[in-house]
């Protein structure tokens, strides 16, 4: 699984990517955790408020810090 | 912060306790300086006016719909509306620097185009609340209102001469689906949020209250005599109004994003008194910087005058409001208020830094344009003002 993290590197952004990174060690599932910072490569995902959270390809959330909880019904299939 | 940065810092502190002769005449006379400014700030403007405006702008993020605005930015919003709402929103996207650049992007590459992000990147950091508020405040209410004005027109202005320049680029727009944040349900009509945001900016103004000159009598002196008893009834209103209609769950939001704003503003805007008064001093009293140096580059309301203040306003980097006390320094010291105006106008939407990070999103040329458009219309509208009001 590839999990995506969208964010210039705000605090709230790093408040998303510590709650995705809480939810794949509870949720014990594979999966990398990718950190994007560049406006452009964020843009091409058409998110426009970050930060947001792409799972396999798929934007799960946008403009908003996910709960560690909402995570991981996102990744556990 | 990266451990070399750390280590850069910290020898610059150093060399700066080893080397600056402390005992000499003029530094005593500016750390004084640098210290009495940060207490006129904290007697004069923190409880009173910048408190109120973390607390409207922690509410402005949270209850005002943030995904009815971004609609107004997808690539078949209609134009002129794009314009409009991109030229006012930074008062409601912007409050974030999480928001600016990624919107920005996001606008530019997949939304309604060049025209409209532009407009967008320059009015996000230009017009937010905390920075009209504070300046009106500090630096009277003509300079607040121009700033409020300029901000907006320079932002849809730009927008449109940057579309006429580059609108052709446009059409190689990737298209695709785009995502914004879902529409919340708040359970309350707009009504009632109109009337909870009137009474905090209701606050604000009541106990921002300016006190009326010498021997003026009428309205004016007979709300200053009032202003804490109407201060006092407008809370107990706001109260009942969070009683009745917002849940415990979002008054501690609330409480949550307006701490969060306070932590990102207070240390900058503290260290930034200090510097300013450090410099420059309170209107009045010199400091570091002879006033003579700030009269010959920046007083009066020549054309060189108001170029070099936008200019440099342009490169220079301005944390959050900090802005507003080098200006007040600076004026104390003998600036115009045209080219004060120059540098508000240039100041904040643009830096060096910020620069080379629009260059990354849409290229050296159109950054350069974009740049010289706004020092142009700063320095046009600094000269203007200056001529207006003298």
């Amino acid at each position: 699984m590839e999990i995506k993290v969208l964010g210039p590197g705000c605090p709230k952004c790093e408040a998303a990517e510590k709650n995705v990174k809480d939810a794949v060690a509870e949720a014990g599932v594979d999966a990398s955790i990718e950190k994007v910072t560049n406006a452009i490569e964020i843009a091409k995902h058409g998110v426009f408020m970050t930060p947001a959270v792409v799972v396999d390809g798929e934007v799960k959330c946008v403009g908003k810090v996910p709960t560690k909880e909402e995570i991981i019904t996102w990744i556990k299939k | 912060m990266k451990e070399r940065t750390k280590f850069l810092l910290m020898v610059t502190v150093f060399l700066a306790c080893y080397f600056v002769p402390w005992d000499s005449e003029v530094v005593r006379r500016s750390g004084l300086e640098a210290f009495m400014m940060l207490q006129e700030y904290a007697r004069e403007h923190v409880l009173t006016c910048l408190v109120p405006a973390v607390f409207i702008a922690g509410a402005i993020s949270l209850f005002v719909s943030q995904a009815s605005v971004l609609k107004y930015f997808g690539p078949a919003a209609n134009k002129i509306l794009s314009y409009s709402v991109a030229s006012v929103s930074g008062s409601i996207l912007a409050v974030c620097s999480c928001t600016v650049l990624p919107l920005f992007a996001g606008i530019y590459t997949r939304g309604a185009g060049i025209g409209p992000a532009t407009a967008f990147l320059y009015s996000g950091p230009a017009i937010n609340v905390l920075a009209i508020v504070l300046t009106a405040r500090v630096l009277g209410w003509e300079l607040g209102l121009a700033r409020a004005i300029g901000a907006i027109l320079f932002s849809i202005i730009s927008g449109l001469l940057m579309a006429l320049l580059f609108g052709k680029d446009d059409s190689s727009r990737a298209a695709g689906q785009i995502y914004l944040p879902e529409d919340t349900g708040k359970g309350r009509t707009l009504l009632q949020e109109s009337v909870f945001m009137l009474t905090l900016v209701l606050i604000l103004i009541f106990a921002a209250f300016a006190p009326p000159r010498q021997g003026e009598e009428g309205l004016w002196a007979i709300i200053f005599e009032a202003k804490w008893f109407i201060t006092a009834a407008l809370l107990v209103v706001l109260a009942v109004i969070l009683k009745a209609w917002f849940s415990k769950q979002e008054c501690i939001k609330w409480l949550e994003a307006t701490w969060g704003f306070m932590k990102q503003i207070f240390p900058l805007l503290g260290a930034g008194v200090l510097v300013a008064g450090f410099l420059l001093g309170r209107p009045g009293h010199p400091a570091l910087i002879p006033d003579h140096y700030i009269q010959g580059l920046v007083g009066g309301n020549s054309l060189a005058a108001n170029l070099f203040a936008s200019i440099s306003g342009a490169l220079m980097y301005f944390a959050t409001l900090t802005e507003v006390p080098i200006l007040q320094g600076l004026m104390g010291a003998g600036m115009g208020k045209g080219p004060a105006l120059a540098l508000l106008l240039a100041g904040p939407a643009l830096s060096l830094p910020n620069m080379l990070v629009i260059a990354s999103v849409m290229g050296v040329r159109k950054t350069a344009a974009f740049s010289i458009i706004i020092v142009v219309m700063s320095t046009v509208a600094g000269m203007l003002y200056g001529w207006i009001v003298s």
